[in-house]
């Protein structure tokens, strides 16, 4: 299995962005992940972010939501994904895995049981939206413990201080949530996403990954020009329940994003995407 | 004893509360939190609370005493703090006027609310058309089934009622969309939480606001009586109410405190909203941005409530309900659908007074207790909110049916 900071390096030294889809585990049936992930690597993922369904997303549209809640009618719980995530590793899936959760499963399951679990899995990054950092000391500490990296998001509400506070905690990649608002696509990408990256970088040196709202492979090549990653959840949910065959569907909307990450690239030879001159 | 009692102002009240949300609204939070502080410090924004709710809400309410109930029952003697008869019918006005006015004072001319029985929303609406503030509602589409009037009350008065349709489509499910819709629109918005939950400083601001019912109570009482109630009785969803009546009593050690949850159709058939009395499913966790008791499964997936009570169908309490509960200084009980509708007739038939469902929860509890209590002893019971609201409800169960409204 390969980690967070090698593929964030490899991908800086080849001047591309890496490219991260979502999906939630256990939809639309319980056992899709087993056929989407090895799908979402052909298509060319270079991690993947593995959603945990939880009761009360409130930090989701209505795309998330929905599947959310055919994931837990479909028997998904905290534990069947760490499960399947063990098993996609004996299966020999190489790519770094991140873990998204609301809390209060992780709180139940025990924060170092969790961690522990996590680890096994070979979950290598946990993003918990309804978390922040004030809240956040003994889960960081317990995943630490494991080597796995709790990853914090910044907002364009995130003033000076709170860009501050997260760079210094924040290990493996920041999630730049590139919009007020809930996750979902968007026709467009706010206007001031390349403004509110680059007070990012000026504060950190860690990679950047932007997600919400990216629906299209336009977007995406918008994004890999500006951040380091490129996160695409709601649109890959509804791209997977449109098709009659959801593997073939992800993994050619994968590849559309992909396809537009590598033009991003070919848009600006030899100069890295994610610099400060370049922004 | 005495230094477990010291008064919290939060973020935490001994382990529970704390402030879980997305960092997009940290800021809106740490903002919330200055402004409530220097309010708070601000003699004019006293003055003016204090105006309104005297000249518009129609404070200070009634401290009733049920004479009849009292003689029914034969033991304590009981009195009926009547936030029923406040502006809009229940409580709620004295947390949504305090709430609207630092909205103002923050330049946030757009309001958002999530209601279940609707008498927070309505409460909401009505500030709202008072103030000039832009003003919506969200509300679970099963709640505005059972609740056509409010709803109607709410439209009338100016607010847009938004339909909630996913979960469960009640309380948790509002509040949910309430949350999203500040997430979306949080540099104009103010999130006019009606309960005292939520991250903070929800819990401690809304506290304070409905403080006032424990601080009348204690006056009038004094008048009264000239001296302190042994018993004060209330009941709890997210626990405003309650949390308002118990405050101002809470380092008077002798005066007993209970709060009485939703037992729904009993505890046993898991088909309640009592978080405190079901220790299978009501556990510490984490759900609309404060740690606190919760109704959950084993994964931590929020389980569904149910209570004739559209106020009290809710599967978190308030954080400082948790700690008052935790070093014993109140007690928490609850009471069945059926007990809360035997009280509902029994107050109306004995004293005139038709309370809301939430209330007849206390009141049911009320009855219990007064028999066994020596009748020099005096009790509170709170009537938080009036009954008219749940007309075709009690009518439902009954075996009557009411012409739609």
């Amino acid at each position: 299995m390969i980690s967070i900071e090698a593929t964030f390096n490899r991908l800086r030294a080849q001047g591309r962005a890496a490219l991260m889809p979502f999906i939630t585990m256990g939809f639309p049936r319980r056992e899709s992940a087993f056929e989407l992930v090895p799908a979402l690597v052909e298509g060319g993922a270079d991690l993947i972010e593995l959603g945990v369904p939880f009761s009360d997303p409130v930090a989701d549209g209505a795309t998330i939501q929905a599947a959310s809640q055919r994931a837990l009618q479909n028997g998904m719980s905290l534990a069947l994904c760490l499960q399947q995530a063990a098993e996609l590793r004996s299966r020999g899936v190489q790519v770094p895995f991140v873990l998204m959760g609301y809390y209060n499963p992780i709180f139940q399951m025990g924060e170092s049981t969790f961690a522990r679990c996590a680890a096994e899995a070979g979950i290598q990054g946990v993003i918990v939206p309804d978390l922040p950092p004030e809240e956040a000391d003994s889960l960081q500490a317990a995943l630490r413990a494991h080597g796995l990296h709790l990853i914090f998001l910044l907002a364009p509400t995130s003033d000076g201080t709170r860009v501050k506070l997260v760079t210094h905690r924040a290990s493996g990649f920041i999630y730049l949530v590139s919009l007020t608002g809930v996750t979902g696509p968007r026709d467009r990408l706010p206007p001031d996403l390349e403004q509110f990256v680059a007070r990012v970088r000026r504060a950190t040196s860690l990679p950047l990954a932007v997600g919400f709202g990216i629906a299209r492979p336009e977007h995406a090549a918008h994004v890999a020009r500006i951040a380091d990653g490129v996160i695409v959840g709601s649109a890959l949910l509804k791209a997977i329940d449109r098709g009659d065959d959801p593997v073939a569907a992800a993994r050619q909307f994968v590849a559309d994003l992909r396809a537009g990450i590598e033009a991003a690239r070919a848009a600006r030879p030899g100069e890295a995407p994610q610099g400060v001159d370049n922004l | 004893m005495t230094s477990k009692l010291s008064l919290s102002n939060g973020p935490r009240y001994g382990p529970f509360g704390g402030a879980y949300v997305p960092e997009t609204l940290v800021p809106a939070v740490r903002e919330l939190e200055a402004a409530y502080e220097e309010a708070c410090q601000d003699a004019e924004f006293h003055r003016e609370l204090t105006h309104l709710l005297r000249t518009y809400a129609g404070r200070p309410t009634p401290l009733t005493p049920a004479h009849r109930l009292t003689e029914a029952l034969g033991g304590a003697r009981i009195y009926l703090k009547r936030e029923d008869l406040a502006h809009t019918g229940a409580h709620k006005i004295n947390n949504a006027l305090g709430q609207a006015l630092l909205a103002k004072r923050m330049g946030k001319r757009r309001i958002v609310a999530e209601t279940g029985a609707g008498q927070h929303g309505v409460a909401t609406a009505t500030v709202c058309a008072l103030l000039g503030l832009e003003c919506v509602i969200y509300m679970g589409t099963v709640d505005m089934a059972r609740q056509r009037l409010n709803v109607f009350r709410m439209r009338l008065l100016g607010a847009e009622v938004r339909g909630v349709d996913a979960g469960s489509r009640t309380l948790k499910d509002a509040i949910n969309e309430a949350i999203r819709d500040w997430v979306t629109n949080v540099r104009t918005t103010h999130y006019l939480l009606g309960s005292a939950l939520g991250p903070h400083p929800y819990p401690r601001m809304v506290r304070d606001f409905q403080r006032v019912i424990g601080d009348e109570v204690r006056a009038q009482l004094q008048e009264a009586e000239g001296r302190l109630p042994d018993l004060l009785i209330a009941c709890v969803g997210g626990g405003s109410n309650a949390i308002g009546l118990f405050f101002p009593f809470i380092q008077d050690e002798q005066v007993a405190l209970v709060g009485v949850e939703a037992g729904g159709e009993g505890i046993e058939t898991g088909r309640h909203a009592a978080r405190f009395a079901d220790p299978r499913r009501g556990r510490l966790g984490v759900l609309h941005g404060t740690q606190t008791y919760v109704l959950q499964d084993t994964d931590g997936q929020i389980a569904l409530t149910h209570s004739i009570s559209a106020g009290l169908d809710y599967a978190a309490v308030g954080p400082e309900h948790a700690w008052l509960r935790e070093i014993g200084r109140a007690q928490y009980t609850y009471a069945t659908d059926e007990e809360a509708l035997h009280a509902f007739q029994r107050l109306s038939e004995l004293e005139g007074i038709i309370p809301a469902l939430e209330s007849a929860h206390a009141v049911a509890e009320a009855m219990k207790r007064a028999p066994k209590m020596a009748p020099d002893r005096l009790i509170v019971v709170n009537i938080s909110g009036r009954g008219d609201k749940d007309m075709p409800t009690v009518a439902r169960a009954l075996g009557e049916h009411l012409e739609e409204v």
